[in-house]
Parts: structure tokens; sequence; C-alpha cells
């Protein structure tokens, strides 16, 4: 019988094997699709937010001292004066021509700022990630594990809570025990400003740790569920050793759903730097971004927030494609 | 970190009962996190009404002669730059913060509803516009929200409180959202639709009290996270302003001399975790109290690794030398609420080379639960007992699980009932199959692999090479069966235990997959344990039939006697209930009347005697043995002599 029906099924397959890819590259092309639309928000959002503020920004911005006349230039020369659609097409096609507007206080271009300062905020975040997942992943399979099957009933009790309990105290309050303990009592690490490896540990740590809570604790409900699956009961009926049971078959899968919320933890991460570098003097732009608020130096604040927000963007779409690529299902289940 | 997502509860119509309400929430108080959290909440709220009353002055009272000190008997958490005592000024911060934080909170519900139930009001095609936008507003964290609105409503603690309300807004729409979607659908809110009630008045109406409940746990939730956000703009600043002071100004302020005197940021942070968490957890406990019913012991599985624990050793007749299989007096056990729980007790049985034997019985008869046990899959809490356990001449219930991995991972293969969910969705179909032979049989990843291919064409799987490198959902359902008996292939089986595996299968594919099984016993000389609840497919395949009922054998008889010379009333009702192509379609199909024994509750007497037309008064108190005649049957019935054949 297969002689006969062997040629048109493989065709078939075939077939089925291009639909598959167009439907993967259709959700590529989707999911760029709709980081452009929240580009496009974002900067609309940032162009907009100079015109909320009430009343005129650059009179705030100079105090009520100010002459009239020098606010009367100022304004001419950001443009305030223009209609608000002129205004607005010259921001895009500043932004597009990669002009991010000029300090009012320095006088700097704030791109040059933020090329400046970026890579500290950067490099904390991404690394404070790295550290999140080296934690959270052994922590959360070994409970997983563990606590299968309702076993082990008080070290579950208490892993969750503890670990709920540390992903809710924010960052700064683990920054200020950490000074307290490295810094002050033990004097062991620096506690201030960038400067070798060890100055990273405590920024880093300080970042991390709710995060990491979190995110095992996630994990572990994960591995939980995914050791009741049919494959599971599978790879013990193919005597697999439980190694590989729970590290090939149980935590790729548990993974999946993890990594959905750690593109949500990278990206508070990334928000979370503003806090972390105030405790700990770190040279990011963090610290800038606050530092624009209080002076109300409002281009370079719209600025930051517009770099910080495609940062979010960016980062949540490339673990969205991540998760596309290693979990054959999921491109095909979103479409 | 501004406001924590809402977690989303299912709402239920449940507006009108209120006192069901208030007991239900009642409940939560007496579980020990509920009532922690319940008694923390109710502290914090009474000091941040009491502490300014009561200590504002001494909290501003200036004293140049002692500024900066650390903790002393007189100010137990030091002082401040101008002297003031800061044990008091932490006290009564209480007040400020949990004010300023309320407010937020309240913002970020109102803001959420307008956002949230517009769409509702102003029809699907704006809706969609405000939904996509809440759902990008979503997507960025609170902090960098309350950020952007702290660039537009300026620093101070008004500006802290617009900011971080509309920081929250987002996530309570995204609730509204997904709340006022489920309530819209319920049949009253339709009927109040076509009498023509306005959508204002069936929000306010209908919608309105049915989502409270969620949204005001939710709301108690993100005031935990909107007392955290609060600190930390105050933090950096650009929250509550000198000569205002709050938790997170103090701790600000604290930061800056934390060398000299660290109690003055430890305290306001502490003081900041706290409360945090009593608003966190009281909303957490409320939630998880009225939302699902949490995990309990029913729902779970009870699968995998068993452990065998032999009985003190019985006198065993030697049974059969060429058995494969060898069981006597099997038992699986199980922890139950009320004791425990036998659903498989005392099973005896041997398998011969190349045997098929088909068990059938009903649904919860512990025909599955004893397969997996012969596999030895049953996993902890379960626990395994028999007097005898021989595979392949070897003793099961002696050594470890380890010292069998190569025995049971070479010889005795196992197929399960449903393909969809039994293969691994992340690894790809040869990579499954492999891994079993680079196991077992130390091969090579190549030479694994090509053993696969080997294996799935045995199976008749068309284009191995290709199909090999596929995921399991690329596979039909048939081809996932037919893959897993040649997962169980990959080694040489001398016994296939087979659980249900046409259940899931369309009628045509179930016939595919008998043949294939049929061909292999022939072929390769394996024996076969099929477990069935359709005996038209166990008499298709098998040799013999074990009839189970409540967890034990009740009749043993070849297959070829099963139409005519089945003596336990219940295998005759079983096979009464099979529809064949002389059955009368006018009359309706013979069911067994009566409900399966419950296996926490097993009657004394025999367990099928309350279905039994046949039934005495001997069958209902004293359980018949299970005899064997001396053709090799078994029963156990006291009136299986009185069975006429005919």
């Amino acid at each position: 019988m297969s002689t006969m029906t062997a040629a048109p099924r493989a065709t078939a397959n075939r077939i089925l094997t291009a639909w598959t890819d167009a439907v993967r590259m259709r959700y590529v092309l989707r999911r760029f699709g709709r980081l452009l639309f929240s580009l496009w928000v974002l900067v609309t959002a940032a162009f907009l937010m100079i015109h909320l503020i009430p009343g005129d920004p650059v009179r705030g911005a100079l105090g009520p001292t100010a002459p009239a006349a020098l606010v009367e230039a100022r304004r001419e020369s950001l443009g305030l004066n223009d209609p608000l659609l002129v205004q607005y097409l010259n921001y895009l096609q500043d932004l597009l021509s990669g002009d991010l507007g000029t300090s009012m206080i320095s006088g700097l271009p704030v791109s040059q700022v933020i090329a400046q300062r970026l890579p500290a905020t950067l490099s904390l975040a991404l690394l404070a990630f790295a550290v999140t997942v080296v934690l959270s992943v052994p922590l959360g399979v070994a409970f997983g594990v563990l606590t299968r099957n309702g076993r082990a009933r008080r070290a579950e009790l208490g892993f969750t809570s503890v670990s709920s309990v540390l992903g809710t105290i924010p960052e700064f309050l683990f920054g200020v025990a950490l000074v307290y303990l490295f810094g002050v009592q033990w004097q062991l690490l620096p506690v201030a400003g960038r400067g070798g490896p060890e100055s990273y540990i405590l920024p880093v740590l300080c970042l991390a740790i709710g995060p990491a809570a979190l995110l095992a604790r996630i994990l572990r409900v994960e591995m939980v569920a995914v050791l009741t699956a049919d494959f599971v009961r599978t790879a013990r009926a193919k005597r697999m050793p439980s190694a590989i049971i729970y590290l090939r078959h149980a935590l790729p899968n548990a993974l999946t759903a993890a990594l959905t919320i750690g593109g949500m933890l990278l990206g508070g991460m990334i928000a979370g730097t503003v806090l972390v570098e105030s405790v700990f003097a770190w040279p990011g732009l963090g610290s800038t971004i606050v530092q624009s608020i209080l002076t109300k130096d409002y281009p370079q604040a719209q600025a930051i927030v517009l770099v910080y927000g495609t940062t979010v963007l960016v980062v949540t779409m490339a673990v969205d494609l991540i998760l596309a690529a290693l979990d054959p299902r999921s491109a095909i289940g979103n479409s | 970190m501004t406001i924590s997502p809402p977690t989303e509860s299912i709402p239920v119509d449940r507006a009108r009962d209120t006192s069901s309400r208030a007991s239900r929430w009642l409940v939560v108080l007496r579980t020990p996190t509920g009532l922690t959290a319940g008694i923390l909440l109710f502290g914090l709220l009474v000091l941040s009404v009491a502490a300014p009353a009561l200590w504002t002055d001494q909290a501003n009272q200036v004293n140049t002669d002692a500024i900066l000190q650390p903790p002393s008997d007189g100010h137990l958490v030091g002082t401040d730059n101008l002297g003031r005592d800061l044990f008091f000024r932490v006290l009564v911060a209480t007040g400020l913060s949990v004010q300023l934080a309320l407010l937020a909170t309240a913002v970020a519900v109102v803001a959420g509803l307008i956002l949230g139930a517009a769409p509702f009001l102003v029809g699907p095609r704006f809706g969609r516009v405000l939904t996509s936008a809440v759902n990008i507003g979503i997507a960025f964290p609170g902090l960098l929200l309350a950020l952007f609105f702290a660039v537009i409503f300026g620093i101070g603690a008004t500006g802290a409180v617009l900011a971080i309300g509309a920081a929250g807004a987002p996530a309570f729409a995204r609730l509204i959202l997904t709340l006022v979607a489920g309530v819209t659908e319920r049949d009253y809110v339709s009927a109040a639709r076509i009498a023509g009630v306005g959508r204002v008045r069936i929000l306010i109406r209908h919608i309105l009290p049915n989502i409270g409940e969620p949204l005001v746990v939710n709301a108690t939730i993100g005031a935990g996270g909107a007392l955290l956000g609060f600190a930390s703009l105050s933090f950096l600043g650009l929250g509550v302003q000198s000569p205002d002071y709050d938790w997170g100004q103090l701790l600000g302020t604290g930061l800056n001399s934390i060398y000299t005197n660290p109690a003055a940021a430890i305290a306001p942070g502490v003081a900041v975790i706290i409360a945090g968490l009593a608003f966190n957890m009281f909303g957490e406990s409320i939630a998880m109290g009225i939302g699902a019913p949490t995990i309990g012991t029913a729902g779970r599985r009870l699968l995998a690794r068993g452990r065998v624990r032999p009985e003190t050793a019985a006198p065993v007749d030697q049974g059969r030398i060429d058995a494969v299989l060898e069981v006597v007096d099997l038992s699986v056990t199980f922890p139950g609420p009320r004791g425990a729980i036998q659903p498989v007790r005392n099973v005896s049985l041997s398998i011969g080379r190349a045997e098929s034997v088909g068990v059938v019985g009903e649904s919860g008869s512990g025909k599955s639960l004893t397969a997996l046990a012969i596999a030895r899959l049953i996993e902890e809490p379960g626990q395994v007992d028999a007097t005898r356990l021989r595979f392949q001449g070897t003793d099961l219930l002696s050594g470890t699980e380890t010292e069998h991995r190569q025995l049971l991972g070479t010889s005795l293969a196992v197929v399960f009932q449903d393909p969809m969910t039994s293969f691994n969705p992340t690894l790809r179909m040869g990579r499954q199959l492999a891994e079993v032979a680079e196991q077992h049989q130390r091969m090579s990843r190549s030479q694994a692999l090509a053993r696969a291919i080997d294996r799935l064409r045995a199976v008749r799987i068309p284009e191995p090479e290709r199909r090999a490198k596929q995921y399991p959902h690329e596979f039909s359902g048939g081809m996932r069966q037919r893959a897993m008996i040649g997962l169980g292939l990959m080694g040489s089986p001398s016994l296939i235990v087979a659980d249900e595996p046409t259940t899931a299968l369309d009628p045509t594919v179930q016939q595919q997959v008998l043949e294939l099984l049929a061909e292999i016993r022939r072929v390769d000389e394996v024996a076969i344990l099929l477990i069935s609840h359709d005996v038209s497919v166990v008499s298709q395949l098998c040799d013999r039939v074990l009839v189970m009922y409540a967890g034990q054998i009740v009749e043993d008889l070849p297959v070829s006697e099963l139409a005519r010379g089945a003596r336990h009333p219940y295998t005759r009702a079983l096979i009464a209930a099979v529809p064949t192509m002389h059955t009368d379609l006018e009359t309706p199909l013979s069911t067994i009347p009566g409900r399966p024994v419950d296996p926490s509750d097993i009657p004394p007497g025999c367990p099928y005697a309350a279905r039994c037309p046949l039934a005495s008064e001997l069958c209902r108190t004293q359980a018949p043995p299970l005899e064997t005649d001396a053709a090799g049957r078994r029963v156990a019935c006291w009136r299986a002599d009185e069975v006429v054949v005919r």
C-alpha cells in the first residue's frame, strides 16, 4: 500500500512543512509590526509629554525670575511656538536623523549624554538578568522536584513564602540592606560608583534578588505541573535516569512559561536601574533622568524616557522571538 | 515596580449574597497567613491615623544639641540633622505614607475603571483602540510609567500621587476589561440589553456590583504596590518634599548618613517592607480564599516510580517456568483523606512467552493501576505490595530501581492511552526514540538515531528519516501511537504493556494499531498485556481475558469462551453490553445497572452483589474466593456453577 501513496504523501508533507515555515515567518513579521506600532505610540507619547505639562515648561525650567525675553527666545529655539503638527513632524524628523534634542541645563546634545551613560545602565541590567537566570533556574528546578506530587509540604510552604516576600521588596531596599551589610558592617565591597568588577557585585545582586525569587517561584510551579505530564511518565517508562528526566524532558517545557515572564522581568530590571543607580551612585542613565526631572530639564528627560521605553520594547520582542524559536509550537499556537 | 499587576480572579454572580461574601472573607482570616496579614493591616491603619495625632510634636521637635546621633535610650533610632527624633518621625510618617498610597490606588482604580469600562459604553470599534492602548501601557514597567508621569505632573506629593496612580491605571484597566467581558456574557446582562436597558444603566446596575469583589481584592494588593512605589519616588527625591516626610523621604536622607547611623535608613526601610507586605499578603490571601478551590489531593496524578515492598515470604507455587511475567497477590495502596484506599487488591496473574492477555473492566476497576504497578510506574505516595513480582525470572521486589533500569528499559515496553500527550513536545521524534538506545544499549548518537529510524520504519511510518526530524505536533494521532510502539521496540522487548492503546484513536486507525501489535507479537514473539474497557478490542488481540471488578480479578478465561463460557454475572453483563452485527437495533442497548464500587468504601461480601441479579444473602456477607478449575480458568462467584451455559 505504501508504494502507491508514498509520492503524493511526500508532496503533502513538503507542503505542510512549507506552510509551517510560512506561519513562523508571518509570526515574526507580525511581531515586528507590533513593535513598530508600539514604538510609534511611545514616540508620540514622549512628544506629547512636554505639551501636557501644566503651564509653560520653559518658564518652569528657567524659574519665575528669568526675564521674559529669555523665556521667549528659548521657546523659539525649542520650536515651541510652531503649530503642534509642525512640531510633531519636526520631532519625528529629528529622531530619524538621530537628534534627541538638547539639554536645557547643560546645552549639550542629549544623544551625547545618552551614548556616554547608556552602557553603564545596560551592563547593569543585562548582568543582573544573567544572575537572575543562574540563581532561579537551579532553585526552581530543585524545589519543583522536591515538592512534586505534593511531597515535602513544609519545604513548599517555606520556599513559597520566602520567595514571595523577596519578590515584593523593591530594589532600593535591598540596596540599603546590602550597603549596610557589605559596606558599613563588614566593609567588604565598594558601595558607590562604577569601577572594577567588584563594584558591580552589589548593584547587580540588588537588581537580581527580587526577580530571581519571582522566577524561581514560577519555575517551581511549572516544574511541578510538567512533572505530572504524560510525556514525563513516558520518560520514566523508558527508564531514563532522573537527571535526564528533570533536565532534558521537564525543564525545557517548564522554561517556556517562565521565559514569558522573563521578558517582563528584564523590562522591569531596566526600569529598576533608576533606583539602584541612585543608591550606589552609579553613573548611568537612571541617575541622569532623576536629575533631569528634578532640574526640569524636559528635553533630556523626554529623550531618556524614550530610550528606556525603546529598550524595554526591543527586549520584550527579543524574548518573544527566542520563545518562538525554542518552542516549536508557540509561533503556530499564536497565529 | 510600582503597582504590581493585579491577579485576575474569576467573577461569579455574587452581587446579592452579601452574607455568604462576609463569611467567605471571615474564613480567610482563619488561615494563619490571612490572620497575620489582617492583624498587620489593621495595626497599620490604626497607626496611620493615631501616630500623627499623638506624636507630631515629638517628631518635629528640633534639638540642635543632639544632631545626627546614633540610637540611644532617649532616641531609639537616633536623630536627624536637626536633632529630631527619628523613631517618632518613622511612626508619624505612617500617616502620610499610607494616605498617599491609598490616594494613588484610588486614582489608579478610577482611571482603570474609566479606561476598562469605556469599550463597553462606546462600542467595539473605539473600544478596540482603547484596549490596544491599554495593552501597550502594560508592556512598560510601572516605574518607567511613573517617571513619565512625574515629568508631566511635576515633583512633589500631588504629582507623585497622580504619577503612581496613572502608572497603575493600565494594569487595572486590563483587569476591568477582562472582568467586564466576563460579566457581559451572562444571561441576565443579555436579558437586560434585549429589554432595552441603557448601557450606562447596565454598567452601574448589573456589571459593577458583580466585578466589585475582585476589584477590591486587587486594589488591596495594588495599594501595597503603590506604597512601595511611593517610597521609591520619595527616595529618589521626586515624591514628598521637605518639610513633609514619608518613609521614602526618611530613607533617602537616612542613606546619606548610613556610616554614622545605619538605623536612620534601616528603620524606615523595615517600615516600608512591613506595610507593603501587609497590604499584599492580605489581598493575596483574600484572593486565594474567594478564588478557585486550591489544588487538593483529589486532582493529583498518581504516576511513575514505584516502591515495591516485599511481604514476608509466603509459600508460593513455582509458577510456569517459561513465564515472562509472574505476579502473585499484587496490591496498590494510596493514602486517602479518610484512610488508605486500595484500588488494586490481591491480583495474581502470569503471562507466558508470546502470550497475549487482556484485562477488561469498567473505569475505576483498577486495571490501569495494575498495569502501571507491573511496569513499576506507580509513584509515591502510591505503594505497591506483592508476594511475588518476577519479570523474565528477575525478582523486581528486591534491589533498587537503578539495578532494574537496564532490564526494564530494554525488555519491557509500555504504550499509553493518549498519544497526543505522551511525547515530549520540545524534542524531535527521532531523539525521543534514540535516547533509549543511547541510555540502555550504549549506542553512539548516530547509531541510536539510525536505530530509531529503523524502528519508525518497522511500525510503518512513511519517510522515517524525515519524520525523525519532526516534532510530535507534526504527527497525526495514529502515527504517534505507532511511534510509541516503535519506541517500545527500541530494545528487544519480551513484554508490551499497553494501557488502552486505541481508546483515543479513530476506529480505522484503531484497527491499524491492533494489527501492528498482533504482527509484532507474531514475528518477534513478544507477550502483550492489553488493558482495555472494550471487550471487542481484547477479543481481537488476546488469547486470554482477565475481568477486573473493584480492584480484583473476578474471572480469568480464554477469549474463545468469552461469548458462551463466561461464568461470572459481571463478565456476562459486560459482553451483553457490546453491540454486534446481530444486535437488535429496535431494543435499547444493554447497560449494567448501578454504579461501580467506590474504592474508599468497599462493601463486605462480593463487591458486585449490589448490582448482580443473582445475588443471594451469602453473596452480600461473604466474599467469594477466586477458584481455579481443572482447565486453568478462574472465577470468583458463589453462583458461578448455577449460571446456565446457553
